[in-house]
């Protein structure tokens, strides 16, 4: 988003003019608001916490709507993100506001890898835009900006401390996201418990070295404001999106038998802080900070992990680009090598199949021949008797015509005769 | 792990808190509160101050020939003496023998708002008998520049706001012949509209008559369309109808004709930058006698950050695109590789 910013101290061989007149660039402050009224703008606030906790009804309480809820069970076996968005209007301004849940977080019996789906998670957001700003063709102010700018970190109203599972998420964190920590359902606790509890928090998670969310004191007009809401941190939420009649009036609050808790009221929870804080006065710096702190933060590591590497500018610098080309170089040779092996893999299994093939192929034609010559054999016996049975039947048949013509002589030599003899000699 | 993501359009009760203060203590406002009030207006106010903190920067170049009233424009447009000239008292000062980039920053402040003003000069452009290729100069260092924001861009420890030192916009000025663009303007322009936003300006606008000033608009205008270029306000990066038409009226009175002067003169009474001449007094701020108010407003009270956006997101982004894919096709030649094998694997 920071396009052309100066460095607030003034460059050397720059030096200050006094203009005669009117020039009209103070306009540019109003010309850069406009824009980004055009634009519109994106903020993205993580809530973790127990399930049951409250986040979902903060969420409602805060932004003075009813995002789709859903009541998530106790037993989710892992820990889930659930992320919705949302467009906001509030005058002029449009707001894209994405609203990450998570669900089923300390609900496991073995909560040791329950902060990982979150880190995860954030740790997905900034990848994505690393990838839109390494692209070559890249559009980065249409670029819907999912990064984490907030994470609001429930605090279960005890009263005692904060829980492990708490800190150790909360230090895995601290370097990722801009931490608030809130305490939720704070109409639990008396006022003098909250204190205590507060300053409980404070000093453990300073003891742990957590580091969370300071809001920023540089600015003048805010500064006053600021520190003094870092001195109520974290703060005592109650959400409630029902509205009860106090007075005259109809105010969000929570009906008791012993009395109402009014979200809006300051002396009976720090929900006006918690709003004024996070979307009034530090929205942007939230903004700000995630995008030069912890995304810069990100890509370092991420790029020094690929192995990229600055050299200062005295030497000829090992350009990001030159590594990247190199590295790209790599990736293709060991691409066309893998190719290549496999090309050879292919060349040798489609050769031991021919030659499997050719095998069968043989065989197969040996058994042919064979069964060829068999039969060939079978068919010249087959002749030969043939053969012999035509013989035997010409031979048959030239007696039977020699005994005929035999016959048929004595029978016309003889005459009446021989017809007694030869009927009683052929009998 | 999954998750989903819907987009919901929840619209909120949009009311505004009665008084005109963003009233952020609900309690603090007078009369009936409106508790729907969320605040996320509150935004535009924190921009603003982010905005007045850090200041802006802004880098412009003048290109024309020597005489043409560069520097006085400019000390014109910003009311003191922010050229070059003015500031090295040098008295006679050569023409160089090519063209040299010469450029001066100012840190000047206005009602709260400071601004980092570089003014980049070209003496010698036009200016030598041979001005074959007198832009190379030029469109190096435009180029260079887009160069450093990317080689800080692509560092890994990178600063954390990277200095801007991109030409936001080039002005160019066309002397008053009152006939037509001159081969070298059209050959210059042509080449710098595609890489740095191009305002046109008439110098020296007191010698043309109204009727000459307008037929020589006119015909530098279509002499600018026949050939093919775009100067600010380009057509293609009008964002939405109400824009275009601001910006068609705009382009309907490029280029503009100035006239500078750092002097001024008492004009029925009141005082005003102004030449003086023998038959009267040219004021420069009158819309009558010039255009130089509609220039200063475009460039400074409308489209100041209009223009660093273009160069910032769309010129600047093309250079980054040309040179991200000349490398690949350089190292692609050297390793025997199809082009078409590296373009596929966008990272």
């Amino acid at each position: 988003m920071a396009s052309s910013d100066v460095a607030r101290q003034p460059d050397k061989g720059v030096r200050p003019l006094n203009l005669a007149g009117h020039v009209g660039f103070d306009s540019l402050p109003d010309q850069l608001v406009n824009k980004s009224i055009y634009q519109g703008f994106c903020f993205n606030i993580l809530c973790i916490g127990e399930t049951g906790i409250g986040k979902s009804t903060l969420m409602d309480t805060l932004f003075n709507t009813n995002f789709e809820n859903f009541e998530s069970s106790h037993f989710e076996p892992q820990v889930k993100l659930r992320a919705q968005t949302y467009d906001l209007q509030e005058s002029n301004v449009r707001l894209r506001l994405t609203v990450v849940n998570t669900v089923g977080f300390g609900d496991q019996m073995n909560k040791q890898e329950s902060y990982q789906p979150v880190v995860d998670y954030i740790d997905r957001q900034f990848e994505s835009y690393l990838q839109e700003e390494l692209k070559i063709k890249r559009s980065l102010h249409n670029y819907h900006d999912s990064r984490v700018h907030a994470c609001l970190y429930f605090i279960s109203p005890s009263g005692h401390s904060l829980k492990s599972l708490d800190l150790v998420t909360m230090k895995k964190l601290d370097s990722k996201v801009n931490i608030i920590p809130v305490i939720a359902k704070a109409d639990t606790i008396s006022k003098s418990e909250l204190h205590k509890f507060k300053i409980k928090i404070m000093s453990e998670l300073v003891s742990n070295g957590v580091q969370i969310y300071q809001f920023p004191l540089d600015d003048e007009t805010v500064a006053k404001v600021n520190t003094t809401m870092n001195g109520h941190l974290p703060f005592a939420v109650v959400g409630s999106t029902e509205e009860v009649s106090v007075g005259n009036k109809m105010v969000k609050a929570r009906q008791y038998p012993w009395g109402v808790v009014q979200v809006e009221n300051e002396n009976h929870c720090d929900f006006v802080k918690l709003r004024e804080m996070l979307i009034c006065v530090n929205m942007e710096d939230l903004r700000e900070q995630t995008h030069t702190r912890h995304y810069e933060l990100y890509r370092r590591c991420k790029l020094e992990e690929m192995g990229f590497k600055d050299t200062d500018p005295e030497c000829k610098p090992v350009s990001l680009q030159q590594t990247y080309e190199a590295k790209r170089q790599e990736f293709l040779l060991e691409l066309q090598r893998r190719e290549d092996e496999m090309r050879q893999m292919f060349v040798q299994r489609v050769k031991e199949k021919e030659a499997e093939l050719k095998d069968a192929e043989r065989e197969l034609q040996s058994r042919f021949e064979q069964l060829k010559r068999l039969h060939a054999d079978e068919k010249a016996q087959l002749e030969e008797k043939k053969r012999l049975l035509d013989e035997d039947q010409s031979s048959f048949s030239k007696r039977r015509a020699a005994a005929q013509l035999l016959q048929a002589q004595s029978l016309t030599a003889n005459g009446k005769k021989d017809k007694d003899r030869k009927n009683s000699g052929f009998m | 792990m999954n998750q989903q993501a819907s987009v919901g359009n929840a619209m909120m009760p949009d009311t505004v808190v009665s008084s005109g203060v963003g009233g952020m203590y609900g309690e603090k406002a007078g009369g009936p509160v409106d508790f729907s009030y969320v605040g996320i207006d509150a935004i535009l106010e924190q921009m603003r101050r982010k905005a007045m903190k850090q200041g802006f920067e802004l880098n412009i170049m003048v290109v024309g020939q020597s005489g043409l009233g560069k520097s006085t424009l400019m000390n014109t447009l910003f009311k003191s003496k922010v050229s070059r000239k003015s500031v090295l008292a040098t008295a006679q000062e050569k023409i160089p023998k090519t063209v040299e980039i010469k450029s001066i920053s100012h840190d000047i402040e206005e009602k709260g708002v400071r601004m980092k003003l570089t003014v980049i000069d070209t003496p010698g452009f036009g200016d030598q008998i041979n001005n074959e290729n007198c832009w190379q100069p030029i469109m190096k260092f435009i180029n260079d520049q887009y160069e450093a924001y990317l080689q800080e861009e692509i560092n890994i420890n990178r600063k954390k706001r990277i200095p801007d030192s991109r030409v936001h916009c080039c002005i160019y000025f066309i002397p008053p012949t009152g006939h037509c663009l001159r081969p070298l303007d059209v050959e210059f322009m042509r080449r710098l509209s595609k890489v740095v936003n191009i305002v046109p300006v008439i110098a020296k606008a007191d010698t043309l008559t109204l009727e000459e000033r307008d037929f020589f608009k006119k015909k530098i205008r279509e002499e600018l369309q026949a050939n093919g270029i775009d100067v600010y306000p380009q057509k293609e990066f009008d964002e939405d109808a109400e824009d275009r038409m601001i910006n068609e009226k705009i382009r309907e009175m490029i280029p503009f004709a100035v006239v500078g002067s750092d002097q001024e003169y008492q004009v029925n009474g009141r005082r005003l930058l102004g030449r003086k001449t023998k038959w009267g007094t040219i004021e420069v701020e009158n819309i009558a006698h010039c255009e130089f108010a509609y220039l200063r407003d475009l460039l400074i009270r409308t489209h100041m950050q209009n223009i660093k956006d273009i160069t910032s997101s769309i010129h600047y982004e093309m250079y980054r695109v040309r040179r991200l894919n000349e490398n690949n096709t350089a190292v692609a030649h050297t390793n025997g590789l199809p082009e078409h094998h590296l373009t596929a694997h966008e990272m």
